[in-house]
């Protein structure tokens, strides 16, 4: 039975692991962020791990629930509280009908994800309930949830109390480590600028959203000179238009990086210089502005044993919520 | 009566001003409404609106303009 949106929040959208296919298209993947955490939430309510839940970004939004209810909120440290009571995050707690569960202010992290007992029910918009703003694709609408919203929710077979370890949550540190691997348009940089990227520490900047994450107060990057090859145009920066990866690092004008992710457009005009692992791109959903961050150059077989490393982590969180 | 706090209700920057043209939404002394804004807070290319929850005057602003500031950061002291 529905949920009623009484506030929204900043922008909370409904979100689930994405719409990967269509990509080359010019549709981004969409989905969590934090897909860790959003399978983690979902798992505490019973549901499958890729139903659709929803993603609040540094603020939560208000609901009242029309049913009982068994609900669970991941990722970012939002407390919830219901009607008023606060309860644990990473834990599954129950909601009466009439209850309403608001939020407190943001600890950490940036993006929660509350998901409740049976999915929320929106319609699926091609093979994924995953909200994509830009294209009015997914969600509510296409759009962000607003008050006075009817969420409809799937059957549910959940089970307060359930939690997931602490040893296994994750979130970022005060200061945010990202392991790129240096590739694609690398070639572009001068010597100094592939060391001085490396070594500065980088802050996140505000205007860091779904479609990419922006970072600010590291040293220009130069250029090695050229002549610019047909369609590129003058400034160094760019390239002829090219795919861009999820996760890939553009740096429009050699001043600001930005993090491709999962709502990114696929192709442009921007040279990259690499690759932030798939390891993780999770972390990136928890980062608020202005959160110092050090890139670190790795090679191929660290990502993959990192990536490695997070599905042993994601089949620990399965092992200790089955048991 | 004790002093109240406004508190930024999400982590951003701090801006005083609707306009970098315009004057401050408010300076220390005038009175503050329900309701009323004091300042925006930017983040993710957007900027909200801080709105008080109380009434009294505006005894001091704790953060400066285009700060970067927490959520749930006290940005500024009212008497009530």
């Amino acid at each position: 039975m529905p949920i009623k949106v009484n506030a929204p929040g900043l922008v909370t959208t409904i979100q689930d692991l994405g719409r990967p296919g269509y990509y080359h298209l010019g549709i981004p993947i969409s989905g969590a962020m934090d897909r860790f955490a959003l399978r983690c939430a979902n798992m505490l309510v019973g549901n499958d791990e890729g139903a659709a839940a929803l993603e609040a970004v540094f603020m939560g939004p208000e609901l009242e629930f029309t049913e009982d209810a068994v609900v669970a909120v991941t990722g970012a440290e939002l407390t919830p509280k219901v009607d008023g009571e606060a309860q644990e995050t990473w834990t599954s707690f129950p909601v009466k009908a009439g209850q309403v569960l608001s939020f407190d202010y943001l600890k950490s992290g940036a993006r929660a994800y509350i998901a409740v007992a049976g999915g929320i029910d929106t319609p699926m918009a091609l093979g994924s309930r995953s909200t994509y703003v830009i294209g009015a694709l997914g969600g509510v609408d296409g759009r962000p949830i607003q008050p006075g919203d009817m969420l409809p929710v799937g059957q549910g077979n959940g089970q307060s109390g359930l939690s997931v370890p602490a040893n296994l949550r994750r979130g970022p540190g005060s200061t945010a480590e990202l392991r790129v691997i240096p590739g694609l348009y690398w070639h572009r940089l001068v010597e100094e600028s592939q060391r001085s990227f490396f070594d500065d520490t980088w802050k996140v900047a505000p205007e860091c959203d779904r479609m990419g994450y922006r970072f600010r107060d590291g040293t220009a990057l130069k250029f090695v000179e050229r002549t610019p090859p047909f369609g590129a145009g003058s400034d160094p920066s760019n390239i002829t238009d090219a795919c861009y990866p999820y996760g890939s690092i553009q740096v429009p004008g050699g001043t600001e990086p930005i993090i491709l992710h999962r709502d990114a457009v696929s192709g442009g005009g921007y040279f990259m210089l690499g690759t932030v692992i798939s390891a993780d791109m999770d972390l990136i959903g928890q980062m608020q502005p202005h959160t110092p961050t050090r890139f670190v150059s790795v090679d191929m077989d660290a990502a993959l044993t990192a990536r490695h490393d997070r599905a042993s982590q994601l089949d620990a969180v399965r092992s200790a919520l089955a048991a | 009566m004790a002093n109240q706090e406004i508190r930024s209700p999400l982590p951003g920057t701090f801006y005083r001003r609707p306009a970098p043209d315009q004057p401050p939404y408010k300076e220390v002394g005038d009175s503050l409404a329900k309701g009323d804004t004091i300042g925006l807070v930017e983040v993710m290319k957007s900027f909200h609106e801080v709105k008080s929850e109380v009434e009294g005057k505006v005894v001091k602003f704790l953060v400066e303009n285009e700060d970067p500031v927490q959520a749930g950061q006290p940005l500024a002291e009212v008497e009530g």
